[in-house]
């Protein structure tokens, strides 16, 4: 229906050698740039979130995707406000704990 | 599914899309007025349907499916959108043409879905709207080389402009008629399907659309200042300030019209008729009823201007961005501030207002503590009460002590709402995390065409389904402090005489433990039409003659002699928990389609307000204000 003519490969590319460590994207500060690597569950917390990591994806938070922190709310930096792929969403720290961004 | 206007033989076309794309702007411009707003059956989600007409005269009957990410359904909406397409929603016929909806501006998101649904295999188009800020913004997007890859035909459309529809038409009547078959089976989409779709939507936009580098200075802009912790919480603070005061100020004028109005055709309708059962019924129970309905017109229509205006702006998902984290410590959302809010002028367009709030939970917890907030049909009741039995005196050296204690029931309401939500997030909310995955839409200039449709239809909802309810409940309210007359030889009050002052004199030993004397008991029946009411209602009970005001001025020093301090503070206490308010028991029957969140919340309030009134009477008595 569609071409699916190879791209570079979407799933996460490999890390490069200089690049710091991944972080959660709550840890990210203002107008700070990074690139998604994973929507996974978070280490430690119940598991019953797959439907979250779905609506993540499907939102937009794929990996290779820019993200950048806009604003934080008011309580203590929640809610985030996550620019991705060009649409804004407000995010509270629970579900940003579940994007995991390579910073830029 | 049966609507009147739409004649059977019109082809169906249903209207899919996310949230924010421009749908309902589009949807308005199809249908104009031609629109028909009701729910889905057994759920709480709005079903929007109009008639729209192709310039070569062909009818469709458009319907409006509530905006959706994805059909990996997260929300009540989104499963309605999900199962209408499906065909799995009973009492819905499948759409014989699917409208992917979609934001030009933003294919990245939008074109997700779009391939989502293109796997159904149902007959469907590809509208790209807002096609005009796109073509603004030096976005190229090639429509053939974008209709081969779908398969599937593709319009720009501008729903804000006259006109901006025709192409879409034009392209409905060129589909070739099908019979709908249902979508083959639908499994939620695994991880990695979702990955594979967005890289089939890059690889999509790498051929089809050339887009500049996106200026986003002018949003960046306004964003800096509007969500800045401290700023933005300063300018919501003035703009919400603004708002009631609009709402308080504007209101005024109109609602004064619309009661001297109901009292001159009461007068004039009297004065033709001979006094006896029919004149009353005319006079208090329906005029009045009728006049009871309008009366919140005024509020609505204002408060909607607002909210509708700042929605579509796109102000108010950053306002309930800054509130999201006090809102959420009680487990409501940012979303719920603005209803919450809007009940302190009253709870009825209060409880309208929580459709803005997308989360079912968080709408109901809304709406449930909505009565809470102190609605200025308390102020009456309050004034009286407060005049009549707390000295004028100045405290600490400023405040003044009849404002501290009204003060005082403003917090005590609103305390209690943080109570019962706070129990509502720890029982029906237990172990469940919501998140609030929030779209911030890029801001742009309200449109008037939209705004004076959507308030359109709330006037319209409200007249149609509350304002039935509130007129009925009006005239039985009114039957049972009439009927039946008072005898020949009475000598109390007529009052006393009728169904309400008996089921009054039958409540009265309920009400003793909390200081409430078979007078207060009698003028609680009435009073449940409406709150002010029971001033009124006191009035006829202490046999007092005169307007509204000469009333309250004289019943005053009669209830400063004849009830106990503990009295008049357990009635406050009562009155500001209690359900006299059967309007908006009605509001919330309509807004919940179903008895069960009115009834619950008749029976929280009255154990409140009981038990509120017990304590206040049993302490101030024992402190010797008895």
């Amino acid at each position: 229906m569609w071409s699916t003519a190879a791209e570079p490969a979407l799933a996460a590319a490999e890390p490069q050698p200089a690049a710091p460590a991944p972080v959660s994207l709550a840890s990210l500060h203002r107008g700070q740039r990074a690139r998604v690597v994973e929507v996974r569950l978070p280490q430690g917390i119940h598991g019953h979130d797959t439907n979250l990591v779905l609506r993540l994806l499907e939102i937009g938070f794929v990996p290779d995707e820019r993200v950048r922190i806009v604003a934080h709310g008011p309580g203590g930096g929640e809610p985030l406000a996550v620019r991705v792929g060009g649409t804004m969403f407000a995010l509270r720290r629970h579900e940003a704990e579940h994007i995991l961004v390579q910073p830029l | 599914m049966s609507a009147a206007a739409l004649a059977e033989g019109d082809r169906r076309v249903a209207l899919l899309g996310n949230p924010n794309c421009g749908k309902t702007a589009l949807f308005n411009l199809l249908t104009g007025s031609r629109q028909k707003v009701a729910n889905y059956a057994g759920v709480t989600v709005e079903r929007k349907e109009g008639l729209a007409t192709s310039p070569a005269g062909r009818r469709y009957r458009v319907l409006d499916l509530p905006g959706a990410y994805s059909l990996n359904a997260d929300s009540a909406d989104e499963e309605v959108t999900r199962d209408v397409i499906l065909g799995h929603l009973k009492g819905e016929q499948l759409p014989e043409v699917l409208v992917c909806v979609t934001d030009a501006t933003n294919l990245r998101l939008n074109l997700r879905l779009v391939l989502e649904v293109r796997r159904l295999g149902l007959p469907m188009l590809l509208a790209l709207n807002m096609s005009d800020v796109a073509a603004r913004r030096g976005i190229e997007i090639d429509l053939p080389q974008l209709s081969q890859r779908l398969g599937v035909p593709v319009v720009p459309t501008v729903g804000v402009h006259r006109g901006g529809a025709d192409p879409l038409l034009a392209a409905l009547d060129a589909m070739p008629a099908t019979i709908p078959a249902p979508a083959p089976p639908w499994h939620p989409p695994t991880l990695a399907e979702i990955t594979e779709t967005h890289r089939q939507v890059r690889e999509i936009l790498r051929v089809c659309v050339r887009e500049p580098e996106v200026d986003r200075r002018f949003d960046e802009r306004i964003d800096r200042v509007v969500m800045h912790p401290q700023v933005g919480m300063a300018i919501l603070a003035i703009v919400l300030f603004l708002m009631f005061q609009a709402v308080y100020a504007w209101a005024e004028a109109p609602m004064g019209w619309i009661e001297a109005g109901t009292a001159w055709l009461g007068e004039a309708v009297g004065a033709t008729l001979a006094d006896g059962p029919l004149r009353s019924l005319l006079v208090d129970g329906v005029i009045a009823g009728v006049g009871g309905v309008l009366v919140f017109l005024p509020q609505i229509v204002i408060l909607f201007a607002f909210i509708l205006a700042l929605e579509d702006s796109g102000y108010l998902p950053r306002a309930a961005f800054l509130l999201d984290h006090a809102m959420g410590k009680v487990g409501l959302s940012g979303r719920s501030f603005i209803p919450l809010l809007s009940s302190f002028a009253c709870a009825i367009p209060g409880i309208m207002a929580t459709r803005v709030i997308a989360n079912w939970r968080d709408r109901l917890a809304t709406i449930l503590i909505a009565p809470l907030m102190t609605c200025s049909a308390r102020l009456p009741v309050y004034a009286l009460l407060i005049g009549a039995f707390i000295p004028e005196r100045t405290v600490a050296g400023v405040f003044n002590l009849q404002g501290l204690v009204l003060f005082a029931l403003y917090l005590a309401g609103i305390l209690g709402a943080v109570l019962v939500a706070f129990v509502l997030k720890r029982t029906v909310g237990r172990g469940l995390h919501h998140p609030l995955m929030m779209e911030l839409p890029t801001w742009r200039l309200p449109n008037l065409r939209n705004l004076a449709l959507g308030l359109l239809e709330r006037v319209k909802i409200f007249i149609r389904r509350v304002g039935g309810i509130i007129l009925s409940l009006t005239i039985i309210v009114w039957a049972l402090a009439t009927f039946p007359a008072p005898p020949a030889d009475a000598t109390g009050p007529a009052i006393d005489y009728s169904y309400a002052g008996m089921l009054g004199h039958a409540i009265t030993p309920l009400f003793a433990p909390i200081g409430f004397g078979w007078e207060i008991c009698i003028a609680l029946i009435p009073g449940m039409a409406a709150r002010e009411v029971a001033v009124g209602a006191l009035g006829t009970v202490y046999a007092l003659q005169g307007g509204d005001e000469a009333v309250a001025a004289q019943l005053g020093p009669i209830i400063a002699g004849q009830w106990s301090l503990a009295t008049a503070l357990s009635l406050l206490a009562w009155y500001v928990f209690a359900p006299q308010c059967l309007s908006t028991l009605a509001v919330v029957k309509r807004e919940t389609q179903s008895w069960r969140y009115p009834l619950l919340m008749a029976g929280y309030l009255f154990a409140m307000a009981y038990l509120a009134s017990l304590l206040t009477y049993q302490i101030a008595r024992s402190l010797g204000a008895g």
